[in-house]
């Protein structure tokens, strides 16, 4: 191979949005997070997405078998995964007539040639050759004949079959990448060498591959320059990439150590929410026990179970099954014990689009139970901060003694981005209620805290406070069985009030950008990045325009209707029909919401988000 | 003398007034278990009631230990929550037929097939009585109940048989009332290492008075019960003259004495015997119907699975704190 100088002065750009797409086994996947941790740990801030289809393997070369992953990276703060592409690597022409439309124009497709046969086209429903057709005039478009290079490449290699020489393509695609992003092969060599550690010559087909596409886009005239993003100004510390549901579950495994309680997980497997119990029944050694129980309400009812027994006890679920589960939160509410139901919200109704992201459970969460039976709902914003949220989580139900629903959703459960790693004593305390001694005879189940109203947490196991729980109204001391009238409507309101003293424990909202002005633009959620930087975008334009987001949603905090008053007009954002919206104008009927929302199953793009704004401000 | 044994029936009572109607074989179950927790060697404090919904289902409530009246079907699951988070608790499910084998039958399946080592109480009186009568998976075909006036439709579950099918390890069937037999049954659960499973034969005496009657009855119930004992011949009857062997794949009865047959020509009880054929049989008969335990098989507990599988991970782990595994792996320093 000859060598040729590499530009000495790549390019540079303040953040690049990348999306590799290819058949669902074509590893688009795991090309996307090698690009992604290479980036970050140069020093870039990144956030991405993944998108793949719900059929684990569609047929091949189909237009809904195409698997996705988009990277966002930046020398600038990146609060999303990006919108409009400025590199879209192809692997078939299914995945080019599914993506072509989020590229910018004028902006780069990368593709191999190989799989643009007359049968992968007439899948892709393609009429014509777009290579040849002229479709894509508007795009710089650099045709690789990817798979027989690979094969190429791999020709020497003795004793390597025919299915994995194809399948190593997607690393040639990356080395391509790599090269035109002024980017270390390092980390993904030593990535393979480890993987690979008992298969070493997958290990070095890889890597071959990898070096192979490297060096063909240095070689390759049709590449002209390279670009690089400069590091981004994060804070100093150790950082990963960890994605929502990682951080969701590490949250809980935190919450535990530092509450010195052992951690239940029950659940059941359901798409998004499958990896936080992937992600826990790895850690035995913490003590945690996680419990793949029958169903949805097994799940949720050995939580329960354990709860009463001493454990933190979670479940998680995603909305399908957090209605199967409706009845037993209502009973761990009336029981009063600590249980944080983690809800990664999807496409609904019914089974709806169930590897979509969607807010649409709101009302779920805090309606979706018979009877009075208020809980805590809280909801995470980022991929990285789902780790502070469970952990929020914890330290509320624990210290509360009542349930509290955690929504994510499923856009930031699978996107990923930097998390500046915390250790466990700079954590917040959590103390809980369990009793740990005293008098029996001067014990009562429902006594309360008189601040909190929380009650105390006695465990079987503790002798002399024996004591029996049910999902009949209880007497608002004993917690014996009582239908007293009186005691009923005591007991429901001090349930609420328990609920509503939360206010108590969490801090005010703040507000983004301007702290008054022309428009307040709400979210809640998974929505944050794409509402902050369409906010950010528009304050940098000179616009009188304040972001507030929430994550507390049962209680408020206190000074919400102080930050809306201090706006002109507030548009309330969702990823639902309105279910925020209707909630604050029942709270605050004298405050005017005017809505937007989209249901597609897609977060919010930046664009359509200023358009909107900028029309409101108007 | 383990502090235990110290116990009365009276230390197992609650404050609470029982409110069973008069004359329901609940009272005996209760009474029952009163009296044999003082013989098991479990610290009150340790002892956990989880229930249902039902007439059963009101259990927890009078007995003076921990306990959780649960929601419709789902004691098992909150009940294995409970043995998970603590393996030392000594831990019973009650349940009734409805409960347990319609809006609950997956949690009653799944927790016999885990076989973790807790207990159910399986009150089955073949009908639905806290919802005023209506017919329940267990009630025969033609029974009339208040949703099927003109007679059931629908054919009923063995619950033993459904048990041995999710692999129960232990199963055992009682009449309602005979409560010395019924205590020393439940001694035994508690001792069996595993998940024992008790039907409890249980009088209904406002919606299905009677249904066990020819069974149960005094005055028929020696000629109509065999009560199984393990490595015993399998011999019954007012005269201890009727005995059961084995003709071809059924179960016969015979009279000991006529036609030359003898003791040594009975089966004699297995009940640890892992392959459930004969359990099976012996759970389908009729005449005469089969009570004590008629299945006890050892095998591991899931939560001794568990506990191995966590000592052995622990063992290997390089994690001892959160912090290890946060900053295990790719991380990487920004300055």
């Amino acid at each position: 191979m000859t060598t040729t100088i590499k530009n000495p002065q790549p390019e540079i750009l303040e953040n690049v949005v990348i999306r590799f797409v290819g058949d669902s086994g074509d590893g688009m996947q795991l090309t996307g997070m090698q690009f992604t941790d290479t980036s970050a740990m140069f020093g870039n801030d990144v956030a991405t997405f993944p998108n793949y289809p719900s059929e684990i393997r569609a047929p091949q070369g189909s237009l809904y078998g195409v698997s996705g992953f988009q990277v966002h990276i930046g020398s600038v703060e990146i609060s999303t995964p990006g919108e409009d592409l400025d590199l879209l690597v192809c692997m078939n022409p299914a995945a080019l007539k599914t993506n072509l439309s989020a590229l910018k124009a004028g902006h780069t497709i990368i593709i191999d040639t190989d799989s643009f046969t007359k049968k992968n086209l007439e899948k892709a429903l393609y009429a014509s050759n777009p290579l040849e057709d002229g479709s894509l005039n508007n795009y710089r478009v650099i045709e690789v004949a990817m798979t027989s290079l690979t094969k190429e490449s791999l020709k020497e290699l003795q004793g390597l079959d025919n299915k994995s020489v194809t399948r190593s393509k997607n690393m040639f695609a990356l080395g391509m990448v790599y090269w035109m992003y002024d980017r270390d092969m390092n980390h993904t060599l030593d990535f393979f060498a480890k993987k690979f550690s008992k298969k070493p010559i997958i290990a070095e087909a890889n890597s071959k591959v990898l070096k192979t596409g490297y060096f063909f886009a240095e070689t390759l005239e049709l590449i002209p320059n390279s670009f690089t993003i400069s590091p981004s100004k994060m804070p100093k510390g150790t950082y990963r990439i960890i994605n929502g549901n990682q951080a969701t579950a590490w949250g809980f495994l935190a919450a535990a150590e530092k509450s010195g309680l052992e951690l239940f997980l029950g659940s059941y497997p359901i798409t998004p929410a499958s990896d936080i119990l992937h992600e826990l029944v790895k850690h035995k050694h913490f003590g945690v026990k996680a419990f793949q129980a029958e169903d949805e309400i097994a799940g949720v009812t050995s939580a329960i179970g354990a709860s009463f027994a001493g454990d933190f006890a979670i479940t998680t679920t995603s909305g399908p099954g957090l209605a199967l589960k409706g009845e037993a939160i209502g009973l761990a509410m009336i029981l009063e014990l600590p249980l944080v139901i983690v809800n990664v919200q999807r496409g609904g109704p019914s089974t709806g689009l169930p590897t979509k992201t969607e807010q649409s459970d709101l009302f779920q969460a805090m309606y979706g139970r018979n009877g009075e039976s208020p809980l805590i709902v809280i909801a995470a914003s980022t991929p990285a901060d789902c780790f502070d949220w469970a952990y929020e989580a914890a330290r509320l139900t624990l210290e509360h003694m009542t349930p509290v629903l955690l929504l994510t959703d499923g856009y930031i459960a699978n996107g990923s981005e930097p998390w500046k790693i915390k250790t466990i004593k700079d954590m917040p305390s959590i103390t809980h209620k369990q009793v740990k001694g005293g008098n029996p005879e001067k014990w009562n189940v429902y006594d309360r805290d008189a601040v909190t109203l929380a009650r105390e947490w006695a465990i079987p196991g503790t002798k002399g406070f024996e004591h029996r729980v049910g999902g009949l109204e209880k007497d608002k001391t004993t917690g014996n069985v009582s239908y007293v009238p009186e005691n009923h409507e005591y007991m429901t309101n001090i349930r609420a009030e328990k609920v509503e003293r939360v206010q108590n424990s969490i801090p005010d909202l703040t507000t983004d950008f301007n702290e008054k002005g022309d428009l307040l633009v709400v979210g809640w959620g998974g929505t944050f990045g794409s509402l902050h930087s369409a906010t950010k975008q528009l304050s940098d334009e000179g616009y009188k325009i304040g972001h507030v987001h929430f994550n507390y949603i049962n209680p408020f905090p206190k000074n919400s209707e102080e930050i809306f008053s201090k706006f002109k007009k507030i548009v309330v954002c969702e990823l639902n029909n309105g279910q925020l919206s209707s909630i604050l104008r029942g709270k605050f009927p004298d405050i005017e919401f005017s809505q937007y929302n989209k249901i597609q199953g897609l977060p919010f793009g930046a664009s359509e988000l200023t358009q909107k704004f900028k029309t409101l401000i108007k | 003398m383990t502090e235990a044994t110290k116990y009365t029936f009276k230390d197992f009572a609650s404050d609470q007034e029982v409110r069973w109607c008069p004359g329901c074989d609940d009272y005996v179950i209760l009474r029952s278990m009163q009296k044999a927790l003082p013989e098991m060697d479990v610290k009150k404090e340790e002892v956990v009631f989880i229930s249902g919904i039902g007439c059963s289902s009101r259990f927890p409530y009078y007995m003076d230990t921990y306990g959780m009246h649960g929601i419709h079907g789902r004691a098992p699951a909150i009940a294995s929550g409970v043995k998970l988070a603590n393996p030392d608790l000594s831990v019973w499910v009650i349940t009734g037929d409805g409960d347990s084998l319609a809006i609950g039958g997956n949690h009653f399946i799944h927790v016999l097939r885990r076989n973790l080592n807790l207990n159910v109480i399986l009150f089955n009186n073949e009908i639905y009585g806290l919802t005023k009568g209506q017919f329940s998976p267990t009630s025969l075909i033609g029974q009339k109940t208040k949703t099927s006036p003109y007679g059931n439709t629908q054919p009923p579950f063995s619950p033993g048989e459904l048990a041995l099918g999710a692999q129960a390890r232990f199963f055992a069937r009682i009449g309602g009332n005979t409560p010395k037999e019924m205590t020393q049954l439940f001694i035994e659960a508690e001792k069996f290492q595993g998940t024992s499973l008790i039907e409890v034969l249980q009088n209904c005496v406002i919606f299905n008075d009677g249904c066990f009657t020819k069974y149960t009855d005094k005055a028929v119930r020696a000629d109509k019960q065999i009560h199984l004992e393990h490595n015993k011949p399998m011999i019954f009857g007012k005269d201890r003259d009727k005995g059961l062997v084995l003709n071809g794949l059924k179960l016969d009865v015979v009279t000991l004495g006529k036609n030359g047959v003898t003791e040594s020509d009975l089966l004699v009880h297995d009940a640890k015997e892992p392959d459930p054929t004969l359990h099976s049989m012996l759970v389908r008969l009729e005449y005469p119907l089969a009570t004590g335990i008629i299945r006890a098989v050892d095998e591991l507990t899931f939560e001794a699975r568990e506990e191995a599988l966590t000592k052995e991970v622990s063992a290997n782990s390089k994690f001892n704190k959160v912090d290890d595994l946060f900053f295990s792996g790719e991380t990487y320093e920004v300055k």
